[in-house]
C-alpha cells in the first residue's frame, strides 16, 4: 500500500513492516534506547503533572454523587447542590439538623406581622463575609433581586414569587416593553368587548407592571384585586394613574377595564433607554425593603406560612456584591464564571471554597470569620463526586469516605443490619403519571382500577427494600401539620392482613373496570409504562405489569426510554403511564399540590379541574393557617378521587454514615448541615451506638479516636 | 509434481521438450488426475492438528448448539421474578416448575417447537439454581444461556454487516486502485476518527422514537438494526485488511502468471483472488466477533446496550461487578457471567490463531 | 517529509471540520434539549435560559456562531464589536464555550482540567501494556511450545477475552480487598493509579504479547540470527541488538489504534475507578445534552487520534530509516 497507514488494523502489522524485516543495517541501538526511555520519561512527566497538587485527606470526606452544575446559590437546583450550599451560605434564618426549625441564621431574630404577610428580619451586626466585608440588609436585597431578575435565569425563582410583585418582576420583559403596545394587543390581549379586555398569561406580568400604584404601597398585588384602580410606571419614578379597572382575576387570565389608548400612551412614555433604571424602578414595588444597614422587611403578597422557612432554603442565600462587580470589571466578557472561581468567591456560611476540581471533590475549609465559626468543629471537607453506587460504597467500607447517600438495592437487607444505615422517611413520593387526555385512561374508573391493582407492598418489600412506606397519596409521608387523604381503598394494618385488603381491592378495580364496560380487561387496548432506564424501574413496572394483568386482564407493555427522551414524551404527553417522583422542596404541602393545577408546568397529566384550582387559589389566600391547611386536604381529596397520578410510595433516606460522626441527623428532607458535624470521641461513640436499637451489627468507625469537638467546647454541638 | 516430472525425465533429457500428441495427451490425462490440495481442505488439515485450536471449535460448537436449542434444556424461565431478599447461592438440586411461552421476551416457531418437546420430555421438571439466582431471584444459568442467544445473535448481525460493506468496499477500492482508491481510503480514515459513541447515543434514540413502527409494519425488532448498526462501525477495518490484501494480490507473481497463461478475468478472481482473501477475511471475522461481544458489553455498562427483560452476557457482567464488595460478594454473579464470555471469547480467539496459522499460505503443507 | 506532513495537516482540518458538522447537527437532532428537567421550568425562565446560550437562533446561526468568530449578536466579543457579555469566541478563536451542565467551567477549563489526569492515566496504562506486552510476546517466543508459552498466551488471550470493567472487578477484588494493597478508587497519589493504568493496559499487553511473539518467531527462524548465534554473540545480546526489531516494528504500528482504545477504554476504568479524567465527560455530555462539551470531547478525541496516528508514522520512519514517508 502507498504510503503509512493511519491505523494499522489491530494484530496485523502493516505491510511494509514485514517486507523491510530481514534486510539492512539494524538501527542504531540508541535508537531503541531514545524511544523506550523517551516513552518512560513522558509518562513520568504527564504523571507528575497530573498529580501535582496532592491534597492532604480531609478531617471529614463525603460523596456528593455527582460534580455540582454551579457554586451560585440562585440558579442552581438539586440536593448535591444544596449540600454544598447549605455549608458555605447561610441565609436569614437556619434550620435546627433534626427538627428543621428555624435558627437563628444571619438573622438573628425576626418579627411577622398580625396579617402575616410582613416580615421584619434583625441581622446581626456582627456578621461578616468571608474576607471581612461587613454583612449588611442591602446584601439581600442585592441577591434577591438578582435571583428574581429574568437574566439570571434562576430555576428556583418562582420559590421567591409570593413577595410581594416578584412574579411581575421576573416576567417582566424589557423587549414588550420596549415593544409597547404591539405586545399588548397583537400577542397577548383579547377584546371582550369595548374597553374590555382579556390579557393571557404571558401579558400578565406586563399587566402587573401596568398596574403599579405608586402612593399607596403595597402595590402590585393589591392593585390588581378585583375593582382596584390601574396605575402605571411613566418614565422614569412617577407611577401615574391609568384609566381603568381590574374586573376579574384568574390564574390563568385578568379582566381588565381599560382604555386602550390609555395603555398604549402610558407604555410609550414608559420606554426607557437603559434596562437598568427600568429595573432598579421596577424593583421599588416589590416587596423587598431595606430599613436600615441590619433590618430587612419582606411584604408578601398573601399570608405564606412556609416563608420563614424558604429564606433558609440555597435560592434565598445572599451573594457578595462587591466581588461579583469586581470580577465584572476585571473580566468583562467572562465575569459569570470568574466570580465563583475558588479564589475569588466570598461566602457567609461556615465553610469557605478553597480548591474545586471538577469531577473529583470540592475542598471545604473552616471559614473563621463566621459568626458561629466557635461551634464549627469541622476545619476541612472533602465533597467527593463519586457517580457509581458500586464505587461509592467500596470508597465508604475502605474508610475513605465517611458519608454516602445512595447504595444499591442488593445490598439494603444485609445494610440494614448495620448500625451505619438508619433509613427514615423522606419527603417524596414515587408515582405514575396518567395521561387522562388518552382513552382508556380519560376514565376515572379505568384509573381507580389501575391504581387499586397496584401491590404496593411486594413493591416496597420486594424491590426497593428500605422501609419505604406503601402510599395511597400524592403527598408523602410526614409533612407537618397535614392529615393527608388517601384514595378509596380497603383498609389495613391492625390485625388486616395485606393479601386479603389487596384482594378487596382487586375486587373493587374488577368491578369498577367492568363497570367502565372493560370486564376481565375485554376491549382493552394495550397500556405502555414509560420509565427512564434504570434497573429499579423496571423491576417495579414489571410487577406492576404482572399484577394488572393478572388481576384486571389489562396487557400491559414496558418501554424504556433515555434520560432526556422520556422527560420529553412526558412534557409532550406523548405516553400512557410514565414513571414519575417528586420530592418536596420545603416542608409544607403546597410543594406538591401546587403541580396538579390546570396547565401548570409540572402538571404533565392533561388534567384539570376547576375544584382542584378553586381550592388552591383559596389556600393561596387564606390567613388562617389550619383553614389552610384543611382547603389543601380538600384539594387532595378532589385529586385522589381523580386520580391522574397513581401514587405507589413515600421515599426513604439511603444514607451510610461512619457512626463516629456527630452531629448528623436523619430528617424529613434528607438535608443535613455539615456546620454541625464533629467527630465523636471513643465514649460518645459507645454511647451513641448503645443507643442505637439492638442487635445491629457492629461496624468500624474510623477518625480520630479524642473525637474533634468545636473551639466553643463539646456542650456546643447540637443534639 | 512428481509423477509428470518422473514422465519427462523416462523420456530422455534430449527429446524433453519434443514431445509427440500421445505423450501430449498422456500427460494432459496425467495432469488431470493430478489433485492440488485445495486451500480449505488443507487448512481443515492443520486445524484439526492443532489441539487446541480444535478443542475450542468443538467448545464453540457446544455453546452454539446449546444457545441455538435453549428452550430445550429444561432450565427455570430466565425472566420471571421470583422476588427475594437478596440472591440465592448455587444450588444442585432438581425441582418441579417449567413455564411456558407468557415467561419469556421472544419465541420464535421453532423455539415454541422446542420448548413443546422440552415438556414432553421433561414434564415439569427443571434444574434447580445450579449456578445461583440474580438480586430478583432468576436463574443465572439460565439466564447465560439465553443471554448467549442475544450476545450471539448481535455479534453475528455485526459480523455479518461488517462483512458485506466491509468486503465490497475494501476489494473495490483496492482492485480499482489509484485516485479513486486514495480517496476511498482517506474517507475510511476521516469516519475512524468520528466518535462512534455519539453516532451510537443518536441511533438509540431514533430506534426507540421509531420502535413501534419497526416492530408493527416490518416485524424488525429494533435491537437487530442497533446491531447491525455497530456492524456499520466495524466495517471499516475489515475495508482497510480486504483492501491490502488485493493490493498486494495484485502484484503478486502468480497472479500475473495467471494472466500471462490467459486465464480469464472471472477465474482470477474466483480461483485466485476470493480464496486468497477469503482466508484472511475469515480470520479477521473471528477477531470481530469478540470485539464485537466486547462492545456490547462496554455498551451495556454506559445503560445503552440490549434492554432488558433481554439479557445480554454483557449485561450479566454488568451486573456481576455490582456485586463486588466487602459487605457480601455474591461471587456467582461475578464469575459465572464472566466464565462464560471469557471462555468463549477466548476460544474464538484460539480458533483465530489456529486458522490463522492454518491458512497462512507461507506454511502450507507443513 | 514536509509536504508529507503538509498534506496531512489538510487532510486533518479536512476530517476535524466533518467530525464538528456531523457531530453539531446530530447532536441536535436527538430529542431533548440541555435544560430540560424533571422540574419544568417556568416558560420565561426557561426562554430566558435558552437566549442565553442563543439556542434560540436558528440552527444554521448557532453552527457558525459555534465555528466562530463570527460577528452574530450583539453581546459578541468586544473584538469584533460586540458588548462582551458573551465571551463565547468560537472554534476557530481556540474557544470551546461554556459548558451547559458544569455552568462555573468554559469547555476549555473543563478539558485544561480533566486531560492531564486522563493522559497520565493513558501514558501509564501504554507503559504497562509494553512492559508487559513486549516481556510476554518475548518470553513467550523464546519458549516456544513449552509451558511458559502456553500459559502466557492464554493469560495474553484472556486479557482480550474479558470486558475491561470485570477485570477491573477483579483486581479490586485480588488486591483491594483480599490482600489491601491500593487504594479501591479514588486520585491523588501513585497508589491510585496502579490498578486502573493496569486494568486499562490489560487488553493491550495482550495484543501487543501476540504481536510480539509472531514477530520474534519470524525474526528468529532467520538465517543470520542464526549466524549471530554461531559467531558467539550472547543470546541477549542477540535478542536486543536483532531479534527484538521484529517486535518492536508491527508494534510501533499498533500504538495509533492502541492510543485511540485506550482513551475509550478510559471512560469505563475512569468510571469504575472514580477517577477525574475526560472518559466520564464523553459521554455524560452526551446524556446530559451538554452541547458544548460534548463537541469539545468529541474535537479533543478526534485531534488526539488523528495526531497521534501521525506520531506513530513519523516514529516509525525515525526507527527505521529505510521507511520514506509519503502520501499520495
Amino acid at each position: 500500500m502507498p504510503g503509512v497507514s493511519v491505523t494499522p488494523p489491530p494484530l496485523s502489522p502493516p505491510s511494509h513492516a514485514r517486507r523491510l524485516r530481514t534486510v539492512g543495517p539494524a538501527p542504531g541501538r540508541w535508537r531503541r534506547w531514545a524511544a523506550l526511555a523517551g516513552l518512560a520519561l513522558v509518562a513520568a512527566f504527564f504523571v507528575r503533572i497530573a498529580l501535582a497538587a496532592r491534597l492532604s485527606r480531609a478531617d471529614l470526606v463525603i460523596n456528593n454523587g455527582t460534580e455540582i452544575a454551579s457554586l451560585d446559590p440562585a440558579t442552581v437546583t438539586g440536593v448535591p447542590e444544596g449540600r454544598v450550599m447549605r455549608a458555605i451560605f447561610e441565609g436569614l434564618v437556619a434550620k435546627h439538623p433534626r427538627t428543621l426549625a428555624p435558627l437563628p441564621g444571619m438573622a438573628e431574630r425576626w418579627e411577622l406581622s398580625p396579617d402575616g404577610r410582613t416580615y421584619t428580619f434583625h441581622l446581626r451586626p456582627s456578621n461578616r463575609w468571608s474576607n471581612g466585608d461587613a454583612f449588611t440588609a442591602h446584601d439581600f436585597h442585592f441577591s434577591w433581586e438578582r435571583l428574581l431578575r429574568p437574566m439570571t435565569a434562576a430555576e428556583y425563582a418562582y420559590l421567591a414569587w409570593s413577595i410581594l410583585g416578584a412574579e411581575a418582576y421576573t416576567l417582566l420583559d424589557p423587549d414588550d416593553l420596549y415593544a409597547g403596545t404591539e405586545a399588548l394587543t397583537s400577542v397577548a390581549l383579547e377584546q371582550l368587548a369595548p374597553g374590555r379586555v382579556r390579557l393571557a398569561p404571558t401579558a400578565f406580568a406586563l399587566a402587573h407592571a401596568v398596574g403599579a400604584a405608586p402612593g399607596d404601597r403595597p402595590a402590585v398585588g393589591a392593585a390588581l384585586d378585583v375593582g382596584a384602580p390601574l396605575w402605571t410606571l411613566a418614565g422614569r419614578a412617577a407611577p401615574s394613574p391609568l384609566a381603568g379597572r381590574v374586573l376579574a382575576r384568574g390564574d390563568a387570565h385578568v379582566e381588565l377595564e381599560v382604555d386602550e389608548n390609555a395603555v398604549r400612551n402610558a407604555l410609550a412614555a414608559g420606554r426607557l433607554a437603559n434596562d437598568e433604571d427600568w429595573r432598579a424602578t421596577a424593583f421599588s414595588f416589590v416587596g423587598v425593603r431595606v430599613i436600615d444597614d441590619y433590618t430587612l422587611e419582606v411584604e408578601l403578597h398573601s399570608p405564606t406560612p412556609y416563608f420563614l422557612g424558604l429564606t433558609g432554603f440555597y435560592p434565598f442565600f445572599p451573594v457578595h456584591r462587591g466581588s461579583i462587580e469586581r470580577a465584572r470589571e476585571e473580566f468583562p466578557s467572562t465575569w459569570q464564571v470568574e466570580w465563583l472561581d475558588p479564589s475569588r468567591l466570598v461566602t457567609n456560611g461556615p465553610f469557605r471554597v478553597s480548591e474545586r476540581r471538577i469531577n473529583d471533590r470540592i475542598r471545604l475549609v473552616k471559614n473563621e470569620r463566621y459568626w458561629d465559626a466557635e461551634r464549627v468543629a469541622m476545619r476541612s471537607i472533602d465533597v467527593l463526586a463519586v457517580e457509581s453506587y458500586v464505587t461509592m460504597l467500596n470508597l465508604y467500607l475502605t474508610g475513605e469516605v465517611d458519608w454516602i447517600d445512595r447504595i444499591a438495592s442488593n445490598l439494603v437487607p444485609r445494610l440494614l443490619k448495620r448500625q451505619d444505615f438508619q433509613p427514615e422517611p423522606y419527603l417524596g413520593t414515587y408515582f405514575y403519571r396518567v395521561n387522562v387526555t388518552r382513552p382508556p385512561l380519560n376514565d376515572v374508573r379505568v384509573r381507580r382500577a389501575l391504581a387499586l391493582a397496584i401491590p404496593r407492598l411486594d413493591v416496597v418489600e420486594k424491590i426497593v427494600k428500605a422501609g419505604q412506606l406503601p402510599n395511597f397519596s400524592m403527598m408523602p409521608h410526614g409533612v407537618t401539620g397535614y392529615a393527608k387523604p388517601e384514595m378509596e381503598h380497603a383498609p389495613r394494618g391492625s390485625g388486616i392482613a395485606e393479601a386479603d385488603a389487596f384482594r378487596r381491592d382487586c375486587d373493587e378495580a374488577r368491578r369498577l373496570l367492568a363497570e367502565a364496560g372493560f370486564a376481565g380487561g375485554a376491549g382493552l387496548r394495550t397500556i405502555v409504562i414509560n420509565y427512564n432506564t434504570s434497573e429499579a424501574h423496571r423491576d417495579i413496572a414489571e410487577v406492576l405489569a404482572a399484577s394488572w394483568k393478572n388481576e384486571l386482564g389489562i396487557d400491559v407493555k414496558l418501554e424504556n426510554q433515555e434520560w432526556k427522551v422520556y422527560l420529553d414524551t412526558q412534557r409532550t404527553l406523548d405516553f400512557d403511564l410514565s414513571r414519575s417522583a417528586w420530592i418536596g422542596d420545603y416542608d409544607d404541602p403546597n410543594t406538591f399540590s401546587e403541580l396538579w393545577v390546570t396547565g401548570g408546568d409540572n402538571n404533565r397529566t392533561g388534567w384539570g379541574d376547576e375544584r382542584y384550582d378553586d381550592l388552591i387559589h383559596r389556600a393561596a389566600r387564606e390567613a388562617d393557617p389550619k383553614e389552610r391547611m384543611r382547603l389543601l386536604v380538600q384539594a387532595e381529596e378532589v385529586l385522589m378521587e381523580e386520580l391522574p397520578i397513581l401514587p405507589i410510595y413515600t421515599y426513604v433516606t439511603q444514607n451510610v454514615v461512619n457512626p463516629r460522626l456527630g452531629g448528623f441527623y436523619e430528617n424529613s428532607r434528607d438535608e443535613h448541615f455539615m456546620k454541625w458535624f464533629y467527630w465523636r470521641d471513643d465514649a460518645e461513640l459507645e454511647e451513641f451506638r448503645s443507643s442505637l436499637p439492638a442487635g445491629l451489627e457492629r461496624v468500624p468507625a474510623p477518625g480520630p479516636t479524642e473525637g474533634q469537638y468545636p473551639p466553643a467546647g463539646r456542650d456546643a454541638v447540637v443534639r | 509434481m512428481s509423477e509428470l516430472h518422473k514422465t519427462a525425465e523416462t523420456r530422455g533429457s534430449d527429446l524433453r521438450w519434443q514431445l509427440s500428441d500421445a505423450d501430449l495427451e498422456e500427460l494432459f490425462r496425467q495432469s488431470k488426475r493430478i489433485k492440488g490440495e485445495s486451500l480449505g481442505r488443507d487448512a481443515w488439515r492443520r486445524v484439526r492438528r492443532n489441539r487446541p485450536a480444535f478443542a475450542a471449535l468443538v467448545f464453540l460448537a457446544l455453546v452454539a448448539f446449546g444457545s441455538l436449542l435453549a428452550p430445550l434444556w429444561p432450565l427455570p424461565s430466565p425472566m420471571v421474578l421470583d422476588l427475594q431478599d437478596e440472591p440465592q447461592p448455587p444450588e444442585w438440586v432438581l425441582a418441579r416448575g417449567g413455564w411456558d411461552a407468557k415467561d419469556i421476551w421472544d419465541l420464535n416457531p421453532l423455539d415454541s417447537a422446542l420448548l413443546q418437546v422440552r415438556a414432553s420430555v421433561f414434564g415439569d421438571l427443571q434444574t434447580g439454581h445450579w449456578l445461583g439466582t440474580d438480586s430478583k431471584g432468576r436463574d443465572l444459568l439460565s439466564r447465560i444461556v439465553w443471554g448467549s442467544r442475544i450476545s450471539i445473535q448481535v455479534a453475528l448481525a455485526a459480523t455479518l454487516c461488517s462483512l458485506i460493506v466491509g468486503v465490497t468496499y475494501g476489494a473495490f477500492s483496492g482492485l480499482v486502485g489509484g485516485r479513486i482508491d486514495n480517496l476511498m481510503m482517506r474517507f475510511v480514515d476521516v469516519l475512524y476518527s468520528i466518535p462512534f459513541i455519539f453516532v451510537v447515543i443518536f441511533l438509540i434514540t431514533i430506534l426507540n422514537e421509531y420502535r413501534a413502527v419497526l416492530v408493527d409494519d416490518y416485524g424488525i425488532e429494533h435491537i437487530t438494526v442497533f446491531y447491525f448498526v455497530i456492524g456499520l462501525i466495524y466495517w471499516l477495518t475489515m475495508a482497510r485488511v480486504v483492501r491490502g490484501q488485493v493490493l498486494s494480490l495484485k502484484e503478486s507473481e502468480f497472479l500475473a502468471a495467471a494472466r500471462v497463461l490467459g486465464a480469464s478475468t472471472p477465474r482470477i478472481l474466483f480461483r485466485h483472488i476470493v480464496p486468497n482473501v477469503l482466508s484472511i477475511v475469515i480470520v479477521y471475522l473471528t477477531l470481530t466477533v469478540p470485539a464485537v461481544m466486547l462492545f456490547e458489553a462496554f455498551l451495556s455498562f454506559l445503560g445503552l446496550g440490549v434492554e432488558p427483560p433481554k439479557v445480554s452476557w454483557g449485561l450479566l457482567a454488568v451486573d456481576g461487578i455490582e456485586a463486588i464488595n466487602p459487605i457480601k460478594t455474591f461471587w456467582w454473579l461475578v464469575f459465572a457471567p464472566a466464565l462464560a464470555m471469557g471462555s468463549t471469547l477466548l476460544a474464538l480467539n484460539v480458533v483465530g490463531d489456529g486458522l490463522r496459522d492454518a491458512l497462512d499460505p507461507k506454511l502450507r503443507g507443513k | 517529509m514536509l509536504g508529507f506532513l503538509a498534506r496531512r495537516f489538510v487532510w486533518f482540518l479536512l476530517t476535524v471540520w466533518v467530525v464538528v458538522t456531523v457531530s453539531f447537527f446530530l447532536m441536535r437532532a436527538v430529542r431533548g434539549g440541555p435544560f430540560s428537567n424533571e422540574r419544568s421550568l417556568h416558560p420565561a425562565i426557561e426562554a430566558n435560559l435558552q437566549a442565553r446560550y442563543h439556542l434560540d437562533w436558528p440552527l444554521w446561526k448557532q453552527y457558525l456562531q459555534y465555528l466562530g468568530p463570527f460577528e452574530l449578536s450583539d453581546t459578541g466579543p468586544e473584538a469584533l464589536g460586540g458588548d462582551g457579555t458573551d465571551r463565547f469566541g468560537g472554534l476557530l478563536a481556540g474557544d470551546l464555550g461554556p459548558s451547559f451542565k458544569y455552568r462555573d467551567f468554559s469547555v476549555n477549563d473543563i478539558i485544561r482540567q480533566s486531560l492531564p489526569i486522563s493522559v497520565a492515566l493513558g501514558s501509564l496504562a501504554l507503559v504497562f501494556a509494553l512492559v508487559l506486552g513486549l516481556g510476554a510476546g518475548i518470553l513467550s517466543a523464546l519458549y516456544r511450545g513449552r509451558g511458559a508459552d502456553v500459559w502466557i498466551r492464554l493469560a495474553a488471550t484472556l486479557g482480550i477475552a474479558l470486558p475491561n470493567f470485570v477485570i477491573a472487578s477483579f483486581l479490586i477484588l485480588a488486591f483491594v480487598f483480599v490482600l489491601p494493597l491500593f487504594p479501591v478508587a479514588g486520585w491523588g497519589t501513585l497508589a491510585h493509579l496502579v490498578l486502573p493504568s493496569f486494568a486499562l493496559g490489560a487488553p493491550f499487553a495482550a495484543y501487543i504479547s501476540r504481536l510480539t511473539r509472531t514477530g520474534m518467531l519470524e525474526v528468529l527462524s532467520n538465517d543470520y540470527i542464526r549466524t549471530a548465534h554461531a559467531k558467539g554473540v550472547p543470546p541477549l545480546r542477540v535478542l536486543w541488538r536483532h531479534a527484538l526489531k521484529g517486535g518492536l516494528l508491527p508494534v510501533v504500528s499498533y500504538l495509533g489504534p492502541a492510543t485511540a482504545g485506550i482513551l475509550t477504554g478510559s471512560l469505563v476504568i475512569e468510571k469504575v475507578f472514580a477517577i477525574p479524567g475526560t472518559g466520564s465527560h464523553f459521554v455524560n455530555s452526551a446524556l446530559n445534552r451538554d452541547y458544548t462539551l460534548a463537541m469539545g470531547v468529541t474535537i479533543l478525541y478526534t485531534v488526539l487520534v488523528y495526531g497521534l496516528n501521525l506520531v506513530v508514522d513519523v516514529a516509525y520512519s525515525v526507527l527505521d530509516p529505510r521507511i520514506e514517508l509519503e502520501d499520495a
